[in-house]
């Protein structure tokens, strides 16, 4: 956009004015294909859109839900306390969650941390039929059937990761199906770093 | 079978694409006639090959072959007939096959029309074409087959986007592709031109229809979009300014700006270069349009899937399309002769001024879009631009443009006494500014937004009037489909500024509680909630709500704003319940259940609201009739 509509002939001479004019386009054009191609070699990165959550480094938000399996026990933020976990908010009416549902599992398996579920916004049938049929990798289910919890903790989609310490301060979250690259890297580190620290 | 069949015509278009680039360029650049004849065959058999991939793609979807990745990804056994025809383009491959399809139609149709112009500039600009053609169905041979099989077959498809399963879903990609990709032939036109070294008044003559066209369609697509945006997102806007929009905004902006440029270049000669240039823009811009949305650059609620390999490739494509066109810019563009002169106060003049507006607004829609990504890139934080920064410069920068409408075609070519439109316009501005006024004094709220926009509209509607009027009474001088196009594309704008300004000034929202039986007034008009209930579709479950609407204390409609939870997935969608009126739209639409019987309800007053697409339609209409001017499809001595 920035070529002179020629109108008149150019004061500066033919030549000034070529020059002037490849040098514009030409840079303007490298500019553009150096910062969309640094965009597209950070498309792929899973946090990029993720704005910081405002929880990071702060006391998660209370809750005592009722437990899936059992609705007359409720689970809380109050029994949770004084070992880390994992807080993963699913549905079995989103497809993210199945497919990070066995990385989940496997990363379970281990039992470095506990794993709390936190069935979002699902029928309980609905929940517990999912559940069955891929297995069930956490160590308690909450359900927030009306999604008034969520409101607080800044859930906006399914399925989100929050990872809380012993003291009960979130430390990490993340947006979206969770991947085994982000276990080995993030996730797992960070968890043995509080073992060892706490 | 069948699909590996469609896969084979793909490649073979391909192949067809590569020697019509060939036979097209080096044809003309060696002086063989022959050579450059091919071209033609070429494009039609490229043509038929595109055309037989995608009914085969179609039939895939209507079957319900599963044994198909991209039919078991964006389609489901329950879904409607209907839609298992749209879904074709419902994602990434079978979008971009939708694309190639258009690609196609476009080629083949320069391939036959193209008979009067000297067979060097037609082969020249078929080459160019090819080459596109090459890029676009390499991208889809080797980053994204539409037709990847998925061994073993699934028993169920995971169905198609819901928010895609809507009737304005049926016409907004078509008409969008068949505007973006249109702007290949103006593209095609100008390296031919450029390659040539020399501008001649028949070529420009001869391509002036085919960007009219592109830009019909691609005005026809935004308001599609835009429309569907406002009922089926149940937000109730019209305009978002979100990346996907804008990417679609720029080439719609240089293809208004390059429409007006190329009537100067073609009747006067001037402006050789910038026409060019704007030509070289605009496709340049429905490239980057494509690669935004396809490349998961930028997030958007419309963007495809992120793929990093394709972005990475249309990002190439699109590095020696653009770089390819503007070194031959460079080069060759400084030869090109200058126009005739012309005065400070001149059609030249304003025509100037309107491509300087149009091109700044282009160019600041392009630095918002990409700013968040220029900020990440320096390390400033994560940032969005919204509403206040496009909604104010775009503002700003037409507000003169639509103070200067009505004087382009009351005034001369080359000279104009600066006194003689005014004094046919002043009557004219004084009693749009006294309508504005009056509307200012009797707006119940937002009354500047309104007294301006009223003031705005009513001036481009009488000053464009009033040309018509002068052009009937003068004798001898014939009114043309040319200036027919001109005249409703001006008064479009009218009609559009009429719709954004009062629906932006006037439009009451209200988000409330109800309860079945209760009622709430907004104005001149009453709700009355008469509940919810469950209603099954054919691949979802509603929750449809009655809302009676009465106007004045009578009963005006019944409406039934809707959410879906699909099927498969679980996606909820609103559906509004809209009454549509000359005068203003009411929309309702539901919110969330807040226990019993309660539910939240939004209601919305949008007065003026259908002018807005009305505007834009008769803006593409405008283009669409210029196009039929008989005067572009004569030999050129006939033409003057």
């Amino acid at each position: 956009m920035s070529a002179q509509p020629p109108s008149t002939g150019t004061p500066a001479g033919p030549d000034r004015g070529r020059l002037l004019l490849a040098v514009l386009l030409g840079g303007g054009f490298l500019a553009l294909v150096l910062l969309l191609a640094w965009g597209v070699s950070q498309s792929d990165r899973p946090d990029r859109e993720s704005l910081p959550s405002p929880l990071i480094g702060r006391p998660a938000p209370e809750f005592s839900l009722p437990v899936l399996h059992d609705a007359s026990y409720s689970v809380g933020t109050a029994e949770l306390q004084g070992q880390p976990y994992l807080l993963n908010v699913w549905g079995s009416w989103c497809p993210g969650c199945q497919v990070e549902h066995p990385v989940l599992a496997r990363y379970a398996e281990t039992k470095a941390i506990r794993v709390v579920g936190y069935n979002w916004k699902d029928e309980p049938e609905d929940a517990l039929r999912w559940l069955e049929q891929f297995g069930n990798p956490y160590w308690v289910v909450v359900a927030d059937y009306e999604g008034g919890t969520a409101i607080e903790w800044g859930i906006y989609g399914a399925p989100e990761t929050f990872l809380v310490d012993a003291e009960g301060i979130v430390r990490w979250k993340h947006v979206g199906p969770l991947s085994d690259d982000i276990i080995d890297t993030v996730v797992a580190p960070m968890v043995e770093g509080m073992r060892t620290g706490g | 079978m069948l699909p590996e069949i469609g896969q084979a015509a793909l490649l073979l278009a391909l192949v067809f694409a590569v020697l019509q680039g060939f036979a097209g360029l080096a044809g003309a650049a060696r002086g063989r006639e022959d050579l450059a004849a091919v071209t033609r065959t070429a494009a039609l058999a490229q043509f038929v090959l595109v055309l037989v991939a995608y009914v085969l793609l179609t039939l895939a979807f209507v079957v319900q072959d599963f044994s198909v990745m991209y039919v078991t990804d964006n389609s489901n056994s329950l879904l409607p007939l209907i839609y298992r025809y749209t879904a074709v383009w419902g994602a990434h491959e079978g979008s971009l096959l939708l694309w190639a399809l258009m690609l196609a139609v476009w080629n083949a149709a320069v391939a036959v029309l193209s008979g009067r112009i000297p067979w060097s500039f037609r082969a020249r600009a078929l080459g160019v074409i090819g080459l596109v053609a090459v890029g676009f169905l390499s991208f889809m041979v080797f980053t994204s087959n539409p037709f990847e099989r998925l061994l073993p077959a699934a028993l169920e498809g995971h169905d198609l986007n819901p928010l895609l399963q809507d009737p304005g879903m049926i016409i907004h990609p078509p008409l969008l592709y068949i505007g973006y990709i249109g702007f290949v032939v103006p593209f095609a036109f100008a390296i031919a031109a450029l390659l040539e070294g020399a501008i001649d008044a028949r070529w420009l003559r001869w391509s002036r229809p085919w960007t009219n066209v592109a830009w019909g369609f691609l005005t026809l697509g935004i308001a599609m979009g835009s429309w569907w945006a406002y009922y089926e997102l149940g937000w109730g806007g019209w305009w978002f300014w979100d990346p996907v929009e804008n990417a679609s905004f720029m080439p719609w902006l240089a293809g208004a700006a390059l429409i007006h440029s190329q009537a100067v270049t073609e009747k006067r000669g001037s402006f050789n270069s910038w026409t060019m240039l704007l030509a070289i823009a605009a496709f340049s811009l429905s490239l980057l349009g494509a690669f935004l949305v396809r490349s998961g650059v930028l997030t958007s609620v419309h963007s495809f899937a992120a793929d990093p390999a394709r972005g990475l490739f249309i990002l190439a494509f699109l590095g020696v399309v653009i770089g390819g066109a503007l070194l031959v810019y460079v080069l060759r563009a400084p030869r090109l002769a200058q126009g005739k002169p012309f005065a400070a106060w001149s059609r030249e003049t304003l025509l100037l001024v309107n491509n300087l507006l149009l091109a700044s607004a282009c160019a600041m829609v392009l630095l918002g879009t990409l700013y968040p990504l220029i900020a990440d890139a320096l390390d400033l934080g994560k940032v969005s631009v919204g509403p206040p920064y496009f909604g104010t410069l775009f503002l700003v920068l037409m507000a003169p443009l639509v103070f200067l409408v009505p004087f382009g075609p009351l005034t001369r070519w080359q000279q104009e006494q600066g006194s003689k439109p005014l004094a046919m316009l002043a009557p004219w501005l004084g009693l749009a500014v006294l309508l504005g006024l009056l509307a200012w004094f009797k707006a119940p709220q937002g009354a500047l937004k309104t007294g301006f926009g009223v003031a705005g509209a009513a001036w481009v509607a009488l000053g464009t009037l009033r040309f018509v009027w002068t052009r009937l009474r003068a004798k001898g001088r014939s009114f043309t489909p040319e200036m027919f196009g001109m005249v409703l594309g001006h008064l479009g704008i009218a009609v559009f500024v009429t719709g954004a300004m009062l629906v932006e000034a006037q439009n009451v929202l209200r988000e409330v509680p109800m309860v079945p039986g209760e009622t709430q007034e907004i104005g001149r008009y009453a709700f009355r909630f008469d509940g919810v209930e469950r209603v099954p579709g054919p691949n979802y479950m509603a929750d449809r709500g009655h809302v009676q609407v009465f106007r004045d204390d009578r009963p005006l409609v019944l409406l039934h704003p809707e959410k879906r939870a699909y099927a498969s997935g679980g996606q909820v969608m609103t559906d509004a319940g809209i009454h549509a009126g000359v005068r203003a739209d009411i929309f309702v639409a539901l919110g969330e259940p807040l226990g019993g019987d309660a539910w939240a309800v939004r209601l919305h007053i949008k007065p003026f609201v259908r002018w807005i697409w009305a505007g834009a339609l008769l803006m593409a209409l405008g283009g669409f009739i210029t196009a039929a001017d008989r005067r572009f499809r004569l030999p050129l001595k006939e033409a003057r």
